[in-house]
């Protein structure tokens, strides 16, 4: 084709500055033209981004699997039905070593290099304290599944929100009716001393002294103790229950000293199955535990009354009747906390399709929409059971299970009531700027 | 070490400084929220290396010192409402208090015995953080709000959880460091303590009284760890107990061999090299420490004095 103005010859001084401008323009518009299609299909139907902060490794990664595994399959569930707002769920996995300097850094790793929509985890409190921070600096909203009042206590900030699984203090509160009416009025505690065992220390009193029965004594026990024989003549002889919420590898010790110190005359025990998540209650050194209570959030062993949806969402997860995974009954799960996870994502799809999510530039608004949120249903999206959502604390409430130890397996004897593990309002999130 | 012209010593270290400011504007938001974190960080290495590298003291308890400052500032501002520069001057104060306590205390020691007597006042010092859990939050911790965390002089305010903001203020804080660190081990001070090093009985017998400088030593190390912490719980916002853990007073002896001790610009090198092989190999196995572990053990293998200080002895003898 013949250049007829000489526009290619650039010998000549037809190009001025002004068309070499307007050309440049209108390169540059072209150039940017294929990312900027790009961009508006991606506000349509790129995937939406979850940053799942997981304990993989450290103190904490039994949850972290069995959180990742549950995880996994909801986002499956919700997948296969259509996504969020019709577009597809992707989850970014990255590790926090169960630290919580490193778990700071992985929210801002999430925030500004996976540039996800939002983040999502995790279990161990000094983790989700830790992390706090950054999801509020990095404007990123942070639904943690972490069971601890820190989220309720609003100490936080305005971007965190535990919408999938009650606190420790509503459980604690929810606990006590029945433990007063049920196991016997004078109860001792006995609790691991850090911050786990002082929810329980300072949550329990009060709760009990409300139903007419007292704590008589609070055994501190250092989280480096390996031998426990030395605490137990401190338990008052009057006791009628031993509270006991021990964590960690020693705990089939304190158990089997426990036994070995009361033999078969002992008071009743209660005791919350944080002791005992992803271990079997037939190991060895654990018979002494038949007859006792436990709390769980979500029963381990399949119930005679589950709900479909209980048992649609087991499936789904890949868990047996003993709470095992399916083809490796050694494999125990966390079955009494991993079911936030999947009822946090559905919280989040709910919120994301009420606040017509399309990005980040949305948080404020997902923030909002989850605020607005008031209650979730029992059903395939919520198994465990109804919820009430408190959008100024950023924390759901539900029922509680009280399950008994028969032979080998938790048989939940009592379910609580919502309103059982209600309190006051400690502040407010919604007064904080966005 | 041959000795370099002053002049080329600081142009090399004012040049590392310069680059770390273009860097930035350079790079990608999380890279530079992580270097923030990385000379917050390289600074409690430096200031173990004050002490490590110079003196040929091994401590195990620069936790302490460093959570020491983390919770001056930290609580100060949590419970009293102080500001920003007072939080940090007290927690850099509660450094140097607990360095000069400790220092009188362990430098009866020497050897192994320092290493124990260190680790057993630093983890004293972990449990108290636990025990006093009403105060200190335990090992929860506690968060440092946003709104906490403004400087505000005359009309103008520094909100440090601006990216930028924080990373200057690391940045600042860090060049601080390093030049006076640059100055004290070109200055007779300085000096004294390699001799420490070298041969204590024979700077003695030349007249040095090296009990005073090793406490000098520990009090300047333990400050300037301490403001790494203080630094830290304020431009990140949390304090916990976990900082004040076992595994915190090993971390910077690893950047400090990492990047060679006794050398100025090492524990940068140190710092930044485990951050990013851990932030690079998490991506791609939850093994990642394995794979720390091997270039670690290759490290030692061909570095054995750690990066700058195999660069010092093979090519650059007058690295400071």
């Amino acid at each position: 084709m013949a250049d007829k103005n000489g526009f290619f010859d650039l010998s000549k001084s037809t190009l001025s500055r002004r068309t070499a401008l307007r050309g440049i323009a209108a390169g540059a518009g072209l150039a940017l033209a294929p990312g900027f299609v790009r961009y508006s299909q991606a506000q349509s139907s790129a995937p939406i981004k979850i940053g799942f902060q997981s304990h993989r490794t450290g103190i904490g990664a039994a949850y972290g699997r069995w959180y990742e595994k549950t995880s996994a399959a909801a986002v499956k569930a919700i997948n296969d039905a259509g996504g969020i707002g019709g577009r597809k769920v992707e989850l970014v996995i990255e590790d926090d070593g169960t630290d919580p300097a490193r778990g700071a850094e992985v929210v801002g790793k999430f925030a500004k290099q996976h540039k996800t929509d939002i983040v999502f985890g995790t279990l161990f409190s000094h983790v989700v304290i830790g992390s706090a921070p950054a999801a509020g600096e990095n404007k990123i909203p942070y639904f943690v599944v972490s069971e601890g009042h820190h989220v309720a206590s609003t100490k936080l900030n305005r971007y965190v929100f535990q919408p999938g699984i009650t606190d420790v203090k509503s459980q604690i509160q929810s606990m006590a009716p029945w433990i007063a009416a049920n196991a016997g009025k004078k109860v001792t505690q006995i609790f691991p001393d850090f911050a786990f065992g002082y929810d329980h220390r300072d949550y329990l009193p009060a709760a009990l002294k409300a139903q007419g029965a007292e704590v008589i004594a609070q055994i501190a026990i250092p989280p480096t103790e390996s031998s426990f024989t030395k605490y137990f003549p401190q338990i008052p002889a009057e006791t009628e229950v031993i509270y006991h919420v021990m964590v960690g590898p020693a705990v089939l010790t304190f158990v089997k000293e426990l036994g070995e110190f009361y033999g078969s005359q002992r008071p009743q025990l209660f005791g919350f199955i944080d002791s005992l998540e992803a271990v079997d209650i037939n190991s060895p050194g654990l018979e002494f535990l038949d007859g006792s209570h436990f709390w769980e959030g979500s029963p381990r062993y399949a119930q005679p009354d589950d709900s479909a949806a209980q048992k649609a969402y087991r499936a789904a997860v890949g868990i047996d009747d003993n709470g095992a995974a399916v083809g490796d009954p050694k494999d125990v799960s966390t079955a009494a906390h991993m079911f936030g996870c999947w009822e946090t994502l559905y919280v989040v799809k709910k919120a994301m399709e009420d606040a017509g999510y399309k990005g980040p530039e949305d948080r404020a608004k997902l923030v909002e929409a989850t605020e607005a949120l008031k209650e979730f249903a029992e059903g395939p999206e919520h198994p465990q059971g109804p919820k009430t959502f408190n959008g100024k604390i950023h924390q759901c409430f539900g029922i509680q299970n009280i399950s008994k130890v028969e032979g080998g397996k938790l048989k939940v004897v009592h379910k609580t009531k919502i309103e059982d593990g209600l309190y006051e309002p400690e502040g407010d999130y919604t007064t904080q700027a966005l | 070490m041959k000795d370099a012209s002053p002049a080329k010593t600081y142009a090399l270290h004012l040049g590392v400084i310069a680059l770390l400011f273009a860097l930035n504007f350079v790079l990608p938001d999380y890279h530079q929220g992580l270097f923030a974190r990385i000379m917050a960080l390289a600074v409690f290495a430096m200031g173990y290396n004050l002490l490590f590298g110079y003196v040929g003291l091994l401590s195990l308890g620069h936790a302490m010192f460093f959570s020491a400052g983390l919770y001056g500032a930290g609580l100060t501002v949590y419970h009293l409402g102080w500001g920003v520069p007072e939080a940090f001057v007290a927690g850099v104060a509660c450094g140097a208090l607990f360095a000069l306590a400790i220092g009188l205390l362990a430098l009866r020691t020497s050897g192994v015995a320092f290493m124990i007597v260190t680790m057993m006042f630093a983890q004293v010092f972990y449990l108290l953080i636990l025990y006093f859990a009403a105060w200190t939050g335990g090992d929860q911790g506690l968060v440092i709000q946003q709104s906490s965390r403004i400087i505000t002089i005359g009309g103008a305010s520094l909100d440090l959880t601006n990216p930028t903001v924080r990373y200057m203020s690391a940045l600042a804080l860090f060049s601080v460091v390093l030049l006076i660190t640059l100055a004290v081990v070109r200055s007779r001070f300085g000096r004294v303590l390699v001799a420490i090093r070298e041969n204590e009985e024979r700077t003695k017998m030349l007249g040095y009284d090296t009990v005073a400088n090793k406490l000098a030593a520990v009090i300047a190390s333990g400050a300037i760890c301490a403001a790494s912490g203080a630094a830290y719980a304020l431009l990140f916002g949390y304090i916990g107990s976990s900082f004040a853990s076992v595994q915190y007073s090993i971390l910077p002896l690893l950047w400090v061999l990492l990047g060679g001790a006794a050398t100025i610009l090492g524990p940068l090198i140190g710092t930044l090299f485990m951050y990013y092989v851990t932030d690079i190999t998490s991506g791609f196995t939850s093994a990642y420490l394995l794979i720390v572990g091997v270039a670690l053990i290759l490290l030692v293998l061909f570095f054995p004095k750690g990066v700058l200080g195999s660069v010092r002895q093979r090519w650059l003898g007058w690295l400071p």
